[in-house]
């Protein structure tokens, strides 16, 4: 299908590059529905990206890019299963959140997240996963996964390690803060800041650009240039999954979808 | 430099201005997820144009606790 309407997120090819909308409100919160509206985007990519030279990722939702991991939903299933039931549903739902975003990292065509605003956990993984990241002036990043006592569990710090020196992921991740685009850009995670509300355009004239190169020797550079931690992807995963038997998992989760107050997503 | 009086007065001026708020409703003590009628989405979107505004960096965790506009320039102001 080159185009679909989805739920939480739909896809259509405008002048030689697939763009896929995320419209889920509030801020594209990622839970059990968007993982397989992102699966067969995923399935239907093969076949898209034959008529593609680019696939730009974007949001139609105002407060911003996608503000992660649906905790609520993670919180909420996890209430009344035994302990080892919810750690099997929270292993399955990274290994398939994991192949989703490994796939669209290693695309042959070129990548472009279009980000602005709350672009944060598992919203800020899934634009890590592009080759090329372009954010308005009010996007806004972070990875607060400390603040519940889990790490970022989508293959965060891998992506972040293959981009950023160490001694800045080190800052993002342990003091779980959020960043603005000018830090985001001076520390080589942005390529191009856009005017308040012009990500997309600008994403749209970058792939425009890219289009204008031989794909096969564009995938070529791709593949030389990109690698893949596979293996630390996985391990990721494994202590994701030990952190989250913790009981300072539960208790966090808790607080944070239980938190009627103006400020859950503050520290 | 300017003064703190100073940076809570520009502080004020933007939250009006961006929040569509009366300006002569704000005023330094008041508590601004309820003056503006804002979340905590909204307050990281008004962090973020503080910060391009004064040219500073202001980690988030600098607001823990921090819910009036006095407090608020306080913060900024040990960071210009």
């Amino acid at each position: 299908m080159s185009e679909h309407k989805g739920q939480t997120l739909s896809w259509q090819i405008v002048n030689g590059a697939i763009e896929l909308t995320l419209h889920r409100e509030a801020c594209n919160e990622i839970g059990s529905l968007t993982l397989e509206e992102l699966e067969s985007f995923v399935r239907a990519l093969p076949e898209l990206a034959r008529n593609a030279h680019a696939l730009i990722l974007h949001s139609a939702q105002a407060a911003g890019f996608s503000a992660g991991a649906d905790l609520r939903e993670l919180y909420k299933r996890a209430q009344g299963m035994q302990k080892a039931e919810a750690l099997r549903g929270v292993r399955d739902f990274l290994e398939r959140i994991h192949a989703v975003m490994n796939t669209i990292d290693a695309l042959p065509i070129t990548t472009i997240a279009a980000v602005h605003g709350v672009t944060f956990g598992g919203g800020f993984e899934l634009a890590l996963a592009c080759d090329i990241m372009i954010a308005d002036r009010m996007a806004r990043f972070c990875f607060p996964e400390l603040r519940l006592g889990l790490i970022p569990g989508f293959g965060g710090i891998p992506r972040l390690k293959r981009d950023l020196g160490n001694a800045v992921v080190r800052d993002l991740l342990l003091t779980g803060r959020s960043f603005n685009v000018m830090k985001a850009q001076q520390i080589g995670l942005v390529s191009q800041i856009a005017a308040e509300g012009e990500a997309l355009r600008v994403a749209r004239a970058t792939a425009s650009q890219v289009g204008k190169f031989d794909r096969a020797t564009a995938a070529a550079a791709k593949k030389f240039i990109k690698p893949i931690p596979y293996e630390e992807l996985k391990r990721e995963i494994d202590i994701f999954c030990d952190l989250y038997a913790r009981p300072a998992v539960e208790e966090g989760l808790r607080k944070f979808v239980e938190n009627e107050g103006p400020q859950p997503y503050l520290p | 430099m300017p003064t703190t009086d100073h940076t809570l007065d520009e502080i004020l001026n933007l939250a009006a201005a961006h929040f569509k708020v009366p300006r002569e409703k704000l005023t330094a003590d008041d508590d601004f997820f309820k003056t503006l009628g804002i979340d905590s989405l909204q307050a990281l979107d008004l962090l973020t144009r503080l910060e391009q505004h004064f040219r500073i960096e202001l980690p988030d965790y600098e607001l823990q606790g921090v819910s009036d506009f006095r407090t608020l320039a306080q913060r900024i102001q040990a960071r210009l």
